[in-house]
């Protein structure tokens, strides 16, 4: 019996197809379209594979675990930022269109590959990097679960670095100098590690022009989150901290 | 904005929010009473309680929103560096001096 016989379509049959705008160039470019077939638990990211493996080979684009965890694959997507491959093409079509740009705030490599350099450069400004208080050859230090810091921290650890909320900040967009929700969300934990050195440097980083003040607290970065975080609730904390220290005296 | 302008910020918001409300009722009094310019300044000349309040009001109001504009010509007019904190001091002394001549008149 071939293929054609059975009356069962494969779970994953074309029915229909999708027209898709997708971005070219860099900063400066335009949106090119695409007819895409329409298939069943479609992402986003299976439109921009499909594009690329059978329209135009040149397409470019960054993606790496397809599940949701590495953070590579966030795109605009019909206006919004979203991670491409936990967003499903039924969720998002408008009127059989979609439209796929790259990261906004951030230089555009080419088409969908957004630089990524700013957000990370942020990161380090806000000194989102561990800093040990003791050696390797201490102890691992036990962290109840129930403690007041560890809870904060488990509210806004789990971020996946995708820059989402970067690109759907406005104070970023209109602040160049601003370290964005993903850095001071970092920050934030960081701040609330009982085993970290770094506080007093973080805390006089995250107090000046570019750092936690300059939220606006308009709330997009919690509103895109794809992983559920509230970077707008992890800044407030840093301004409350930050705001203690000043009056303390601690940052001058 | 940095930790020291938000301080302020938030600190003269806070000041203000009675002066305001205190301003308001104020106004709704002498409109209602129908007091004239003159019982107006009967009661305010010389008088160092209205002075302090109003002064208050005026010093709190030019650093509140000098401070703000600043965040807005950060953000919507790409202004930076020396000319940004340049623009915040005229506009915050602009308003002083008009909010202390205004005080001034009234009181003494």
């Amino acid at each position: 019996m071939s293929a054609a016989d059975t009356t069962e379509k494969p779970r994953d049959a074309a029915h229909g197809t999708i027209e898709v705008s997708i971005w070219r160039g860099r900063d400066e470019g335009r949106y090119e379209t695409f007819r895409v077939p329409m298939r069943e638990s479609q992402t986003v990211l299976d439109i921009v594979t499909h594009v690329q493996r059978h329209l135009d080979p040149t397409l470019a684009y960054r993606f790496a675990c397809r599940v949701g965890v590495c953070g590579s694959c966030a795109m605009t997507v019909n206006g919004r930022p979203r991670w491409t491959c936990r967003t499903h093409v039924s969720k998002v079509v408008e009127n059989g269109r979609i439209e796929i740009g790259p990261l906004a705030n951030l230089p555009v490599i080419k088409d969908l590959a957004a630089d990524m350099s700013p957000f990370f450069e942020k990161w380090q400004e806000a000194k989102g990097a561990f800093t040990p208080s003791k050696t390797r050859e201490a102890d691992i230090e036990p962290i109840s679960p129930e403690t007041r810091e560890r809870k904060i921290i488990d509210a806004a650890i789990e971020c996946i670095n995708c820059g989402v909320c970067f690109a759907a900040c406005d104070t970023v967009r209109w602040n160049e100098d601003y370290m964005g929700p993903a850095a001071l969300n970092r920050a934030w934990t960081l701040v609330n590690d009982v085993r970290d050195a770094g506080n007093a440097a973080r805390v006089h980083a995250v107090a000046q022009g570019g750092g936690c003040h300059a939220c606006h607290t308009h709330q997009s970065c919690e509103q895109h989150c794809p992983v559920g975080l509230n970077p707008t609730a992890s800044i407030a904390g840093l301004k409350r901290r930050t705001m203690q220290a000043f009056i303390r005296g601690e940052l001058e | 904005m940095n930790v020291r302008l938000y301080v302020l910020q938030r600190a003269t918001a806070l000041l203000m929010v009675p002066l305001i409300l205190g301003h308001l009722a104020i106004i709704f009094y002498a409109t209602r009473q129908g007091l004239t310019a003159a019982d107006i300044f009967g009661r305010t000349k010389g008088s160092i309680g209205w002075a302090a309040y109003y002064a208050v009001f005026v010093i709190a109001a030019s650093v509140h929103g000098a401070i703000g504009l600043r965040a807005i010509l950060r953000e919507w007019g790409g202004l930076t560096g020396r000319a940004l904190d340049l623009a915040m001091w005229a506009f915050g002394l602009v308003l002083l001096v008009l909010g202390l001549r205004a005080v001034y008149a009234v009181v003494v």
